[in-house]
């Protein structure tokens, strides 16, 4: 049996201090009025609006879908969300509300979210899903490869899972929090995106460690390596502990400053987040009213 | 042995059981009757006010969740911790000018005021609850509900006594309270704030910001996350237009008598539901 040979991945040292002083200093950003106004509709935009709950039923996917294309029942202005995002059984549902209406269905697949089964079992969740309608995969890497040194292993299931996924993107969740710091997030992100991956992802939101700053500015600085030796852009998905308004419009910053304003679309960053759509609707509200709003101003999801 | 340098105390915020600064980074100078420079105190924001409006906000149901009991209980902490510190709160309002038998009574008189108050969180259903009669096979009873987030502008005069007057029958219940207290009562206000951090008074129960209560309150009037407006001790120049924006989501506007003791001035903070229910066999 001949054992295959891969590229060399080259992972760059990560300065710790700069990057987090660089990622700090980029969340200090003030942003006012009409450039508010449009950050906030960018990031509406950008949202992978989701559920991920044992308690998820069609029903409940289904008023997220209203919510997805039209955020704000008063308001026609507000543009709809990039995708929902679901479990895949709840796929078929999803698909059946979004369809034509432009908002995607992103599906979290292949054992979410530990990735600990066989990777038979894993392919065939993501063909299942994509079968049903997903026009994305959120999949998760494998970490116990990674962190037992297993990269081949970390690559070759990430490239079977492109594979099963056909037409469908695949976003690649590294769970930043449990890789152990930046330099094998780095690593982990030029793994994933050298065997296929169309968006890498920080979080599952599963986990008490969430997506940070600093550890999107690392995820970034990967995606710009790789767009330059490569000529391919990757995507970046921030999920998990997302929840503010002003949490959002500093990854805008973040990512507009490290790889240039061309990624500022919903091709390319996406924000994974439930509550998040709520706050930035009262932050809308509260522009075009100049009153503060409160949760009993939006909808109960 | 003279030779320690005194420490003097930074008056800041108190937001969500927290001392955080302004904000806007802005203070304002406290000066005593005589003229002597007290303290910088923090000038609170209107965004200082939204964090304080929220952080009531997610305090209020656990708060009002509590028994009576209970609550009766943390505010007789509150007096417990008050009468302790009697001395600091008599030499600030000696500083503000009163004499000392003055401000010995008004220490006093707020510490009773948070023991009479305490009293009466188990007694408000009692008194404001009823039992009404029907024309049909049904129980129907009204029983009193914290209205909810109320925001209270406190008289400048007597501040520790009007504080007491208007924060104890507004939290007693289970609302929580927004305090906007004026430069004169600011580091009255701010020492109480560190009173109730030593309660037991969840954080966000009570939240006080000091500063410009005239430019805070058109926010809190127009904020549709609160819903009550404590006006008694509110400067009497509020704009109409402020006043209008609080019929917005039906604030309830509170006007009174700044040092009032009566369960009265509990009912003004809140709201009577009526429920039916099929009587049984």
């Amino acid at each position: 049996m001949s054992t295959p040979t891969y590229a060399p991945i080259r992972t760059t040292s990560v300065d710790l201090v700069g990057l987090e002083a660089r990622a700090a200093e980029l969340g200090g950003r003030s942003i006012k009025t009409s450039s508010k106004r449009a950050a906030l509709h960018l990031a509406i935009r950008c949202i992978d609006l989701t559920t991920l709950e044992g308690a998820d039923t069609p029903g409940k996917v289904a008023s997220l879908c209203r919510k997805a294309m039209r955020p704000d029942a008063t308001n026609p202005a507000i543009p709809p969300v990039a995708a929902v995002c679901v479990y895949p059984e709840m796929v078929i549902h999803a698909a059946a509300s979004v369809a034509g209406t432009g908002v995607a269905v992103a599906s979290v697949a292949g054992a979410f979210p530990s990735g600990l089964s066989d990777l038979g079992v894993r392919t065939d969740d993501i063909r299942s899903a994509v079968a049903d309608g997903a026009d994305e995969i959120d999949i998760v890497l494998n970490r116990s490869a990674f962190l037992s040194g297993d990269l081949a292993k970390v690559h070759d299931e990430v490239a079977a899972s492109k594979e099963a996924c056909g037409d469908a993107h695949l976003k690649v969740i590294l769970e930043t929090g449990e890789l152990g710091g930046y330099e094998p997030v780095r690593r982990a992100s030029m793994l994933a995106m050298a065997a296929g991956a169309d968006f890498i992802k920080t979080s599952t939101g599963k986990i008490p460690k969430a997506a940070t700053p600093a550890m999107a500015l690392c995820m970034a600085e990967a995606i710009r390596e790789h767009a330059h030796t490569t000529g391919r852009a990757v995507g970046f998905k921030a999920a998990g502990g997302i929840r503010t308004a002003k949490q959002a419009w500093h990854y805008l910053v973040l990512m507009g400053e490290t790889l240039g304003t061309e990624w500022l679309t919903p091709d390319l960053f996406r924000l994974g987040a439930s509550s998040l759509l709520n706050d930035i609707l009262l932050q809308l509200g509260k522009l075009d009213s100049g009153r503060y709003g409160g949760p009993d101003y939006v909808t109960v999801d | 042995m003279a030779d320690h340098l005194p420490v003097d105390k930074t008056f800041k915020l108190f937001i969500g059981g927290a001392f955080p600064r302004s904000e806007s980074g802005y203070t304002f100078q406290v000066r005593s009757a005589d003229g002597r420079l007290l303290a910088n105190a923090a000038k609170a924001s209107r965004k200082d006010l939204r964090e304080a409006v929220r952080a009531a906000r997610s305090a209020q149901a656990g708060w009002a969740g509590r028994t009576a009991y209970n609550r009766g209980q943390v505010l007789y902490r509150v007096a417990e911790m008050l009468d302790a510190r009697s001395d600091e709160f008599a030499t600030l309002l000696r500083d503000g000018g009163r004499s000392d038998e003055s401000a010995r009574h008004e220490v006093e008189q707020a510490v009773d005021r948070w023991v009479w108050y305490a009293g009466w969180a188990d007694k408000v259903h009692q008194v404001f609850g009823s039992v009404n009669p029907v024309a049909g096979p049904f129980f129907n009873f009204t029983f009193p509900e914290p209205t909810g987030v109320v925001v209270q502008a406190v008289p400048d005069d007597p501040p520790l006594l009007g504080l007491a007057s208007r924060l104890a029958p507004a939290i007693v219940t289970g609302n929580t309270s927004v305090v906007l207290a004026g430069e004169a009562a600011a580091l009255v206000a701010m020492s109480l704030a560190e009173v109730l951090a030593t309660s037991d008074v969840p954080g966000g129960v009570v939240n006080i910001l000091t500063g410009d209560v005239s430019a805070l309150l058109p926010w809190a009037l127009g904020h549709l996350d609160v819903n009550a407006v404590d006006l008694a001790g509110a400067p009497d120049d509020l704009p109409d237009e402020a006043l209008a924006d609080a019929a917005e989501n039906v604030k309830r506007l509170v006007h009174g008598d700044p040092t009032a003791a009566s369960p009265s001035v509990i009912a003004q903070f809140l709201e009577m539901k009526t429920v039916w229910h099929p009587i049984g066999h």
